[in-house]
């Protein structure tokens, strides 16, 4: 299962919406096989009767209520962004018109 | 002390100057500013010297007022992690330069509450991946006490900014280690609370089920006293657990005597560097002259720890950092379609660590190895916290090494991935159990501080700083880095 190709790093990266040159994923596949080769002796464990721990707090969901608060401003929300139009976030076209 | 360049090293002794009129908050930040500026180890990412001195100078006036707060008027240092309003925030990231957050976290208004002084913001890992320091986009730090050797990381300029006293103490994240390593390679000590003790609220995301906020300082008693001010539930952090405020110095004098610390038998693995090992069989010695009883424990997953860690953290990793699209904010480079954006700006944006982590991440949680990976590495993480457990029903702290080297040379493991990560075997499990760790030094090898960590069950920070300082009178203080 830890066998790892140059094509899953590329599929994975493509996933994880990352740009990489071909030189980072030979790196990257040589030094993601080992740590997964690593990884892999998990497997040596046994878990049938072991329930997963997604989070070591012993609370489930904590309510709070619905109150109205203020925002930020919009003036600070955009304060960063790349781009800007009126008050959106500006960005490529999504969807062509047909 | 008015022309002294030298800092306090311990919050006590700040406070007792302020109090006796021989200091003022305004001259301890001026002081600290110049300490700073004048950093030769890239500890530092930015000195936000105005913002100090407003700070200092509304110290000033609550000193002379009578406010008895403990931290009032101290300077300190804060791990480009962590949100600071108006002030840049890069998580040390080209993907997050020039980001002005427009609130702060909650463990920075907790201080400014406190009164103490921000001095500025140090360097790190970047996204705080990392345990050498080197993964910083904007250069490694060096350590203070060999500049030719990696301070630890990820909050490698947190720990320096201690060692070398440019500031009294500082924050760092820890989320398998962050904190207490490099406060075991810089020779000071640093604590990493127990989960849910405090807010991660405006602290950049790395790994939600593990990431805690923590102090560094040259004493546990600065340490302790950071913590009163930063524990306590958040409305903004759900994960904070509402539990009343105590105070954790009430056994800072007790001593170990009749105190029962567990000695974990793999923590004591080959591969650790001899003189490291020798460091710690000696404070293992000191402890028991000093009433505690050792006792042998075995915690038979920790072998499996390393494995756990390196599925659930990357995988958090890449639903947390999904969220630098180059929309909202930080870099943008632009492709000629929006999902050729996003893939430029993260591949431009992101170091190595970074980028291989993610992959490894979105590997972790994809369709066909979820079971495999994901879902097998959270039961594992399951069995390493009830072998915890059951070790706390018997013991009142462990005791381990804190890393099983010393500081290693700049470049040394840069491009072994495996071996790097490593560094963190003996911390990484304490945070796939949420508990409270601290690191202490505890002698040196070949020159080279070592670390000494305490591990304390979950909620038990006080007794962890009871054995911690209890050590800490044993071993006596390390001396200023250079």
């Amino acid at each position: 299962m830890s066998t790892l190709d140059r094509s899953v790093v590329e599929k994975v990266a493509g996933l994880a919406r990352i740009a990489l040159s071909p030189d980072e994923v030979d790196r990257f596949t040589a030094q993601l096989s080992v740590v997964l080769g690593a990884v892999d002796r998990l497997r040596e464990v046994d878990t049938s009767a072991i329930p997963p721990t997604a989070s070591v707090l012993p609370v489930d969901n904590v309510m709070r209520d619905d109150v109205v608060r203020p925002s930020l401003p919009l003036e600070e929300v955009f304060r960063n962004a790349p781009s800007r139009d009126g008050d959106h976030f500006r960005v490529q076209t999504v969807l062509e018109e047909r | 002390m008015t022309s002294a360049s030298a800092l306090p090293r311990t919050a006590a002794e700040a406070g007792a100057l302020l109090r006796r009129r021989e200091t003022t908050a305004l001259e301890l930040a001026e002081l600290a500013i110049a300490r700073a500026g004048a950093d030769q180890y890239n500890a530092w990412l930015r000195v936000s010297a105005d913002h100090a001195r407003a700070q200092a100078r509304a110290a000033d006036e609550r000193l002379k007022a009578g406010d008895g707060s403990p931290l009032l008027g101290v300077p300190w240092a804060c791990k480009d992690i962590i949100g600071t309003k108006d002030i840049e925030t890069t998580a040390g990231s080209r993907i997050l330069e020039g980001y002005v957050p427009p609130y702060s976290a909650t463990v920075v208004e907790r201080l400014d509450r406190a009164g103490a002084v921000m001095i500025g913001k140090t360097n790190l890992d970047e996204f705080a991946m990392g345990s050498s320091n080197e993964n910083s986009a904007f250069g490694p730090v060096r350590n203070p006490r060999d500049p030719a050797r990696v301070p630890g990381g990820s909050s490698g300029g947190s720990a320096v900014a201690v060692a070398t006293g440019e500031v009294v103490f500082s924050l760092g994240t820890d989320t398998g280690g962050s904190i207490r390593q490099p406060a075991a390679l810089c020779g000071v000590t640093g604590m990493k609370p127990t989960y849910g003790r405090v807010s991660r609220y405006g602290v950049v995301a790395f790994a939600s089920s593990l990431d805690q906020v923590g102090p560094f300082a040259v004493d546990v008693e600065t340490c302790a006293l950071v913590c009163e001010a930063l524990f306590g539930a958040d409305p903004n952090d759900a994960t904070t657990m509402p539990l009343p405020a105590e105070s954790l110095r009430t056994g800072l004098r007790d001593g170990v005597k009749g105190m029962r610390l567990g000695v974990p038998r793999e923590y004591f693995v080959e591969g650790m560097e001899p003189g490291v090992e020798r460091a710690v069989r000696g404070a293992l010695k000191d402890l028991e002259r000093e009433g505690a009883e050792l006792v042998d424990v075995s915690l038979p997953s920790t072998d499996h720890g390393l494995a756990v860690y390196y599925i659930i953290q990357p995988a958090e990793a890449s639903a947390n950092l999904a969220r630098y699209d180059g929309v909202r904010y930080g870099l943008r480079v632009a492709g000629p379609d929006l999902n050729e954006t996003y893939r430029r700006t993260r591949g431009q944006g992101f170091g190595p660590e970074v980028k291989r982590r993610l992959i490894l991440g979105t590997y972790a949680l994809s369709a066909g190895y979820y079971d495999a990976y994901y879902s097998k590495a959270q039961k594992v993480r399951t069995l390493i916290k009830r072998e915890f457990d059951e070790a706390f029903k018997r013991v009142d702290a462990l005791v381990t090494p804190t890393s099983p080297s010393v500081a290693f040379p700049i470049g040394a493991k840069v491009n072994d991935p495996l071996t790097m990560y490593l560094n963190d075997a003996f911390t990484l499990p304490v945070n796939i159990a949420g508990l409270p760790g601290i690191s202490v030094p505890c002698g040196t090898s070949d020159g080279l501080p070592v670390g000494l960590q305490f591990i304390a069950g979950s909620y038990q920070e006080a007794t962890l700083f009871r054995v911690a300082a209890a050590y800490e009178r044993i071993a006596g203080p390390m001396e200023v880095a250079a």
